[in-house]
């Protein structure tokens, strides 16, 4: 537990020991404000709604971009042996770097706490709707997370963690989305409404939060640091 | 300390580390020699558990390296190649970091961290941001990292690599010190290190061990094929040369110089093994000549590994 909290502190230290993270909280929060605000006052309704709606799309760029690092950079640099030969076991250094980047994550969602707030003040919102909103938002991006930190550990190449890393959650966000649905063989269609990352978040976001929805977030998570776990593991293959 | 059994590692059809068995016992510094290539780093990454063997065991102070790594761990210290470390951050909070990893008691921290700023040099850096760091520094910080938790076993990979002259005689007196009530096994490339440090060497090529004893012994099992001066007198330079030329024992002879006094210096390589000296004697007295003086070269460390891993036979 100790090393898993030593190494989470180290990581999120290090977001910040780099304007890099600056850099992505300003353009997270300017680029949602201003796309928020755009339909806001076009529509003049007082409702996270488009927020929401829009959440996930710069989550699926701001996550990658967030976890590319994380392993690649280790990789590159020759630190993973450092690492790895200190006292830790595997998944306490996969737990640690994902909180790290949790953290991150929510420290950023947690500014754009200022956009429900002028809401409130200009005038009367569905407050269950908009905690639903985050929640799904906190679940959904911790998804993402932990889908970004395992492909970081698959390369040494920050680019291309980042750009697999859209590729793949891209995939998982869309595969329950309606034209996908429709395409696909009848079959498949309750497995891929199951599986999508989607869909599961539209439903919480509506403010009711499912016990099924939160576990499958939760197991999509604890998938991918699994995955991440073997994967650092592979260099004692034989 | 270190019991190592047949260990070998294959990387895919690459046979970095070829069945190589040795021990190494508390208070011993040892040293791996070899050219690029040979494995020395591969053994120290299995050693410290960060990637298995294909074949064999090792036990490092009773533990296991494949069943129990993270006792292992615990009991090393380890200086990767290259001093890999991360470089976004300062030193004092890199230092702080490891001595949280390896369970330094908070209330010590402060402490053990300043006396590795002191034993490593660091004074002048601790405020500063590890990129920025010259290349020796970083190494002293990668030496400072893996000597914070005053661990019995020490593994560094080419410590003094990167480090200015006075800082390379401050570490290795250093090792040396620590050597005196701890384990150390370094490798190098460079062979006066050897003798200076270590009180054993393992010289290993293409994976395999090819040699391992004291750096004078290993020096002194090579004497025989080494060179011997000689001045003589009692015969002129020519019959003398000729003589010795003659002699079975003898691969080369050169001659230097005479003095007035009829003394004739020469370089004589021997053929084999072992007792060229004697040799020469017993030669200079069947031919009544008067040995004045006669010198072996003993063979330098660099003989030893130059002819070993050129694959001579030894
Ligand atoms: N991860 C790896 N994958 C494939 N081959 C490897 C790997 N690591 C090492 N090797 C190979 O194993 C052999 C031994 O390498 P090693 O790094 O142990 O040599 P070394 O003795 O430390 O050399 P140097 O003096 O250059 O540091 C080399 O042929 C190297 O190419
Ligand atoms: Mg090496």
């Amino acid at each position: 537990m100790k090393n898993i909290w030593t190494i989470t502190r180290k990581e999120f230290r290090s977001y910040f020991d780099s304007p890099v993270a600056y850099i992505y909280i300003t353009f997270f929060l300017v680029l949602s404000s201003w796309l928020f605000l755009r339909g806001f006052f076009l529509v003049g309704q007082a409702s996270m709604r488009g927020f929401f709606g829009i959440l996930p799309w710069l989550l699926l760029f701001f996550v990658p971009a967030a976890t590319m690092r994380l392993w690649a950079e280790e990789k590159k640099l020759g630190t993973i042996e450092l690492l790895m030969t200190l006292p830790v076991k595997d998944h306490e250094v996969v737990l640690g770097k994902f909180l790290a980047s949790f953290f991150f994550l929510t420290v950023t969602l947690a500014l754009s706490f200022a956009l429900p707030i002028l809401i409130s003040v200009l005038g009367d919102p569905d407050g269950g709707a908009i905690w639903g909103g985050y929640i799904g938002a906190v679940l959904l991006g911790a998804s993402f997370l932990a889908i970004g930190l395992f492909v970081s550990s698959l390369t040494e190449n920050q680019i291309v963690a980042f750009i697999i890393g859209i590729t793949l959650i891209f995939a998982f966000f869309i595969v329950s989305e309606e034209f996908v649905l429709y395409n696909a063989p009848r079959r498949l269609v309750p497995i891929l409404k199951f599986l999508g990352l989607g869909a599961h978040y539209d439903s919480i976001g509506r403010g009711v939060i499912d016990s099924r929805d939160v576990i499958y977030y939760l197991s999509v998570i604890g998938f991918f640091l699994f995955l991440n776990v073997r994967s650092v593991e592979s260099r004692k293959w034989k | 300390m270190i019991e190592v059994r047949h260990l070998s590692k294959n990387f895919g059809s690459t046979v970095a580390v070829k069945d190589v068995s040795f021990d190494v016992s508390r208070g011993e510094v040892l040293g791996f020699l070899g050219p690029n290539g040979a494995g020395k780093s591969t053994t120290m990454r299995i050693l410290t558990g960060y990637i298995p063997p294909t074949e064999g065991t090792a036990r490092v102070a009773g533990h296991d390296i494949l069943e129990d790594s993270l006792s292992v761990r615990r009991r090393i210290g380890y200086l990767p190649e290259w001093a890999p470390l991360y470089g976004d951050m300062e030193v004092i909070d890199f230092l702080r970091f490891i001595a949280d990893i390896r369970d330094i008691p908070p209330g010590e921290t402060r402490e053990r961290i300043a006396r590795m700023v002191k034993v490593c040099g660091l004074e002048k850096v601790v405020g500063r941001v590890i990129h920025h760091l010259s290349r020796g520094y970083r190494q002293r910080v990668g030496l400072a990292q893996a000597m914070i938790h005053d661990p019995d076993i020490l593994i560094l990979d080419e410590p003094t690599s990167g480090l200015d002259p006075n800082q390379i005689i401050e570490i290795r007196e250093l090792i040396k010190e620590i050597g005196r009530d701890k384990t150390v096994i370094l490798s190098t490339h460079i062979l006066p290190e050897v003798s200076q440090t270590c009180g054993r060497v393992l010289i290993i090529n293409e994976g395999s061990l090819i040699a391992s004893g004291a750096p004078e012994e290993l020096a002194r099992r090579f004497e025989g094929r080494g060179i011997v001066q000689i001045a003589v007198r009692g015969a002129p330079r020519e019959t003398i040369e000729t003589k010795l030329a003659a002699a079975p024992f003898v691969d080369a002879v050169r001659s230097l110089h005479s003095t007035g006094d009829g003394l004739h210096h020469f370089t004589i390589q021997g053929t084999e093994t072992g007792g060229l000296g004697e040799k020469l004697f017993r030669l200079a007295v069947e031919s009544s000549w008067t040995l004045a003086e006669l010198h072996v070269e003993a063979a330098t460390l660099e003989d030893v590994f130059r002819r070993l891993t050129r694959g001579e036979n030894a």
